[in-house]
This record gives C-alpha cells, sequence and structure tokens, in this order.
C-alpha cells in the first residue's frame, strides 16, 4: 500500500486547494449574496449589464479570464499596482492570487444558485414582515435568508468545488510554483508532463475525488436537515 | 383615534379617489369586489403609494404627497391581516407571534401576549409550525402576530373570505371582542353585508374606485339599496336588550326604544344588548294597528323619508321611538297608503326574519356610540 502514502510535496499541494477554495469561497460569499440580492429584487437601470458581467468567467475561456486578472491585479496592473502600494496586499504569483482566480471563476455558479433560490421566496411573506415593523434589513435577515438558505448553501458548495477543480486561469494568472500556487489540479498536471508521474498523479485524482464526494454528501445532508425544518404550507 | 384618508391612485385602467375619515372602533370597507377596498388599505399601509394624497393618524401625517412625506411600511405601525395570513413558514407560532413585538417604540408597546393568546385561543398551538395548522388557526395566529407589534391600526382585509361557513363562525366572536376589548381600531375590508351589519360601527360604502356615502353602521346600511344593488340590500339595525325568554314558544322577548319585540332563536341571557340587523323588504306598513295578525312585532312611528327605488318600489324611513327602521315597498302601497314624511304608521316585522347570523353582541360598548 506504499503508493498510497503522498509524497509531501503532494500534500503541500491537497492542502493548499483546500486553503484557497476556502478562502476563494468565504470571501466571494457576502459579496455574491448582495449581488445575488440585487440582481433577484433590484430594479435599476444596467441590471442586464451587471448580470453579464457576473456571468463572464462562465463564458471567457478561462485562460483569458487569467490573463486579464494579470493584467489588472499583477503588480503593474491597475489595481493591483494600487493595493500592493497601498495596503500591501500582493497577488501576482502568491496563493492569494490563486485564490482570487478561483473566487472569480466560482463567482457567477454561486450568484445563480444563490438568485435562483431568493427569487424562490415568497415577497408577500417580506411585505408581511414590513407591516410587522422589520427594516427591509431584517427583513432579508430573518425572513429572506433563512427560507433560501439551501440554495445559498448550495452556491458556496458550487463555488467551492470550482475552486477545487480551477487550472486555466489559476496557472495563467499565478502560474504553477510548488508550495505557493500549485493547487491540485495544477499539480496532476505537473505530474502528467513528467515520466514516471502516473502513479503521482493518479494518487491526487483519488484525493480530488474523496473531496469532491465528501462536499457534495455535506451539502445534500444539509439541504435535507433544512428541508425537515420547515414544513411548506 | 382618528383616521383620516383623502388618496388618488391609477393603475391599469382603474382609478381610485376615495376620502373618507372614521374614529370609529371597527371601520368597514365595504362594496363589490374591484371597488378598490384592498387598495385603499394597501395604501393605509403603505404597501402601495398614492399618485397624490394625505394619509393621517391622529396628528401623525403618514403620507402627504404635497409635503413629499411618505413614511416607510416599516415605520407605520399599522398591522395588516392578510386574507392568505402569510404566516412565516420557517417559524412556530410562537416565534411568528412575537416576531414584531421589538420593533414597536418601548413606550408604544402596549400589547400583552398572555391577554392576546388567550383572547384569541391559541395558547395550545405555540409550538406548531405554520404548516401544520388548520385555516381558522392560521386567520387567528395571523391577527394575533399582527397585534402584538402593537400597532396603533389594525387593517383586516377579507380575513373570513378563504373560510368556510364554519370556520366564519368560529372567528367573528373573536373580532368582536377585539373590537370591544382591545384599544386598537380596526378598518376591515369586507363585501359581505351580513359581516358588516355585525362587526362595523362606521362604514365607508365603496365602489368603482369611489366612496359612495359614509358614516355611522346605522346610518349607512339601510341606504343600501339606493347606493349599489348588488352589494346587498337595505336593512335597519336596531339595539335590543334582551328581556325574559318565552321557553313555551321558544321565543325571546326584547325591548328597544321603540317597543318590544319578540323574535325566534335568539340565544342571549337577560339583559344582554344585542344589535340586530332588519332587512328594509321584511318590514311591512300599516296606517292602522293591525288586528288578529300573524306578526307579533308592531312599533308605531312616522316616516321621515321616502326614496325612491327604480322604477316601482321606495325605501321608506320610519322613526318608531328612536329607532329607525327602513321598509322596501312598492310606490303603488306608498301612493295608496299616502306616506309622506311626518305620516304615523305601523311598522311590522314578522319574528321569522329575523337573521341570527348578523346579530351582533354588544360588550362593553357605549350604547350611544352604536347610535350616534
Amino acid at each position: 500500500m506504499d503508493w498510497l502514502q503522498l509524497s509531501p510535496e503532494e500534500w503541500s499541494a491537497v492542502r493548499l486547494s483546500i486553503k484557497v477554495s476556502s478562502w476563494a469561497t468565504l470571501a466571494s460569499l457576502p459579496l455574491g449574496l448582495a449581488v445575488a440580492l440585487l440582481l433577484a429584487r433590484g430594479r435599476f437601470p444596467g441590471k442586464s449589464v451587471l448580470n453579464g458581467i457576473v456571468h463572464l468567467p462562465l463564458i471567457l475561456p478561462p485562460v483569458v479570464t487569467g490573463y486579464l486578472l494579470l493584467l489588472s491585479f499583477g503588480r503593474r496592473g491597475v489595481v493591483g499596482g494600487f493595493l500592493a502600494e497601498h495596503f500591501g496586499i500582493v497577488f501576482s504569483f502568491r496563493w492569494t492570487g490563486a485564490a482570487l482566480a478561483c473566487a472569480v471563476m466560482g463567482f457567477p455558479l454561486m450568484v445563480r444558485a444563490m438568485r435562483l433560490s431568493i427569487e424562490a421566496v415568497d415577497r408577500k411573506l417580506e411585505r408581511a414582515a414590513n407591516t410587522l415593523g422589520a427594516s427591509p434589513l431584517v427583513t432579508f435577515l430573518v425572513v429572506t435568508l433563512p427560507l433560501s438558505l439551501p440554495g445559498v448553501v448550495a452556491g458556496a458548495i458550487l463555488c467551492f468545488a470550482k475552486a477545487m477543480g480551477e487550472f486555466g486561469a489559476t496557472i495563467t494568472f499565478v502560474s504553477n510554483i510548488p508550495g505557493e500556487t500549485q493547487t491540485l489540479p495544477s499539480a496532476i498536471y505537473t505530474f502528467t508532463q513528467v515520466p514516471g508521474g502516473e502513479t503521482g498523479a493518479l494518487r491526487l485524482t483519488a484525493v480530488s475525488i474523496v473531496i469532491a464526494m465528501a462536499a457534495l454528501v455535506a451539502s445534500e445532508a444539509f439541504a435535507r436537515r433544512i428541508d425537515r425544518r420547515f414544513t411548506v404550507e | 383615534m382618528s383616521l383620516e384618508v383623502s388618496v388618488q391612485r391609477a393603475v391599469s385602467g382603474f382609478t381610485l379617489d376615495a376620502t373618507f375619515a372614521s374614529a370609529g372602533r371597527l371601520t368597514a370597507l365595504f362594496g363589490p369586489s374591484g371597488s378598490g377596498k384592498t387598495m385603499l388599505i394597501n395604501l393605509i399601509s403603505g404597501l402601495m403609494r398614492p399618485d397624490r394624497g394625505r394619509i393621517a393618524i391622529d396628528n401623525t401625517v403618514l403620507v402627504d404627497t404635497d409635503a413629499r412625506i411618505a413614511v416607510p411600511i416599516y415605520k407605520r405601525r399599522i398591522g395588516y391581516v392578510f386574507q392568505d395570513a402569510r404566516l412565516f413558514p420557517h417559524l412556530s407560532v410562537r416565534q411568528n407571534l412575537r416576531f414584531g413585538r421589538f420593533f414597536a417604540p418601548r413606550t408604544d408597546r402596549w400589547a400583552d401576549e398572555a391577554a392576546i393568546i388567550d383572547l384569541l385561543g391559541i395558547g395550545h398551538l405555540l409550538d406548531r409550525r405554520p404548516g401544520m395548522l388548520s385555516g381558522g388557526e392560521k386567520s387567528r395566529v395571523a391577527i394575533g402576530r399582527a397585534l402584538l407589534a402593537s400597532p396603533r391600526l389594525l387593517l383586516m382585509d377579507e380575513p373570513l373570505a378563504a373560510l368556510d361557513d364554519a370556520r366564519k363562525r368560529e372567528i367573528l366572536p373573536f373580532i368582536e371582542r377585539l373590537r370591544d376589548e382591545l384599544k386598537v381600531p380596526i378598518v376591515y375590508v369586507s363585501h359581505s353585508a351580513q359581516e358588516v351589519a355585525r362587526l362595523a360601527t362606521d362604514v365607508v360604502m365603496m365602489r368603482d374606485g369611489r366612496v359612495l356615502a359614509t358614516g355611522p353602521a346605522e346610518a349607512v346600511l339601510p341606504r343600501l339599496d339606493t347606493l349599489a344593488e348588488e352589494s346587498g340590500e337595505s336593512s335597519s339595525l336596531i339595539t335590543l336588550t334582551v328581556a325574559e325568554p318565552m321557553p313555551e314558544w321558544g321565543l325571546t322577548r326584547l325591548r328597544s326604544s321603540g317597543g318590544e319585540w319578540r323574535l325566534a332563536r335568539v340565544q342571549a341571557a337577560a339583559g344582554t344588548k344585542l344589535r340586530v340587523r332588519i332587512r328594509a323588504r321584511d318590514v311591512m306598513l300599516s296606517r292602522l294597528r293591525p288586528e288578529q295578525s300573524s306578526a307579533l312585532n308592531v312599533l308605531e312611528g312616522a316616516v321621515t323619508a321616502i326614496a325612491p327605488l327604480g322604477e316601482a318600489e321606495a325605501l321608506v324611513t320610519l322613526d318608531c321611538g328612536g329607532d329607525a327602521i327602513t321598509a322596501r315597498v312598492t310606490r303603488l302601497s306608498a301612493d295608496a297608503l299616502e306616506l309622506s314624511p311626518g305620516t304615523p304608521v305601523f311598522a311590522v316585522v314578522k319574528s321569522v326574519s329575523f337573521d341570527p347570523a348578523s346579530t351582533a353582541a354588544i360588550r362593553g360598548v357605549p350604547s350611544a356610540d352604536l347610535l350616534a
């Protein structure tokens, strides 16, 4: 069973992938929720433009997204230069950049699932909450959010899963540096490029499958628990 | 409490232009479907904004388009009982009831949770989910939820419309108790003349987005025939005091200021005050006191007004010792009896025509209020 033993480099790729995906998911959660709410409930000019921008990473080749990130968030990019100079936040060739790339790629999936579940909440219930004295913010927190929780969780898990598998944008933006930006897919890709790397690629593939299945099972269990809580009227 | 409303609002082919003021404990917005009743309470609650107009409770202005005032819904503190209850499915009955409790300013919280739960008889439901309640139970919880937010006005949008007759009979006494025992005034939307006769202290009669008549129920209900035919028929509201049962005949003897009544199917203890609805078509007129007739209720009075009704009929209003009674008769009869204001006449009401479903018990209400 020796071939099942992960090497330290492989372990570091697994840990990095989980770290990058978790940060990508958690950091984009508030923004994703806000954008989903805006798209589901808002009425403003330019709504379809916002919708288009959110969905752009889904339809662009990942390499293009990665290159655009490099241009804007790289050290000499407009945003990247500003953040590095004023806040000391650097994205290029760091794990933070990998998290950013994963967040951008997972964002449309997250927003889509959340938006659908917010749209499914009966607005009449929100109106009823308003007549009872709840402000729009409180109404969102105690009525809309709990009722759309299954979709919100599904969106977060989709984003996490997408982040675990993200390859094109990440490798274009932050390259493939072991221990810093070499995530699971990058590590598998590297193994396939060298002679005798098949067992390593296979081991990491198995790890990927286990993590993906665990995420799926966890989300299903969570959804069932919520379903039990609501006996729909 | 006084509510003043004067609003205009146009939506796709329908225009609401309504003005009324009421200080009644239960003001019924009454009219056929599509007359703009629900739109009017949506404007009062803030769910809708008027194109032009002003809405004020006591001296608090909620909306004034001229002064650019529009208080948002959640700051109005106006309770709203929706026709479809709209309980929050993810919260228990207890959590639903307590939802609005802390939103009102501390000094304005008048609602007593235990008393309201007791009044509505929902104490045994507190740990259930809304999905496990019957229609009547949902209605009562929705009423309790609105009340526990300590509103300064309670709006009810046909809370009985979605219920069957048995459930209606279950809820009506609760609404009477709200009217008589709590300090919150109620605006009640209904298209049922029976409900209005039973519950309303004041009536705003609506049709096609306009107010046809407004005033105390005793003044508006007798005019229904001339106002809007599809909304019901003219009837008089008489306040009676139960005197004594007549068990051998299954009747009850009652007194009003106009005289003595004997009615069937009254179930109330001696001394109870009842408000009884007498339909105008059930009242017969006679210039002489009828002798040897089957009618048990004969009141002596004088004609106060005659209003023509369609081609062949007329509504004759009498004053019988303080009771205003309206009779619907043919023009031919009115002419043959030579009726004109001031003519002495006898009103004859058959005991069996009395309708117990629209009879209201009056609890703790100064009767002067109802006879305004």
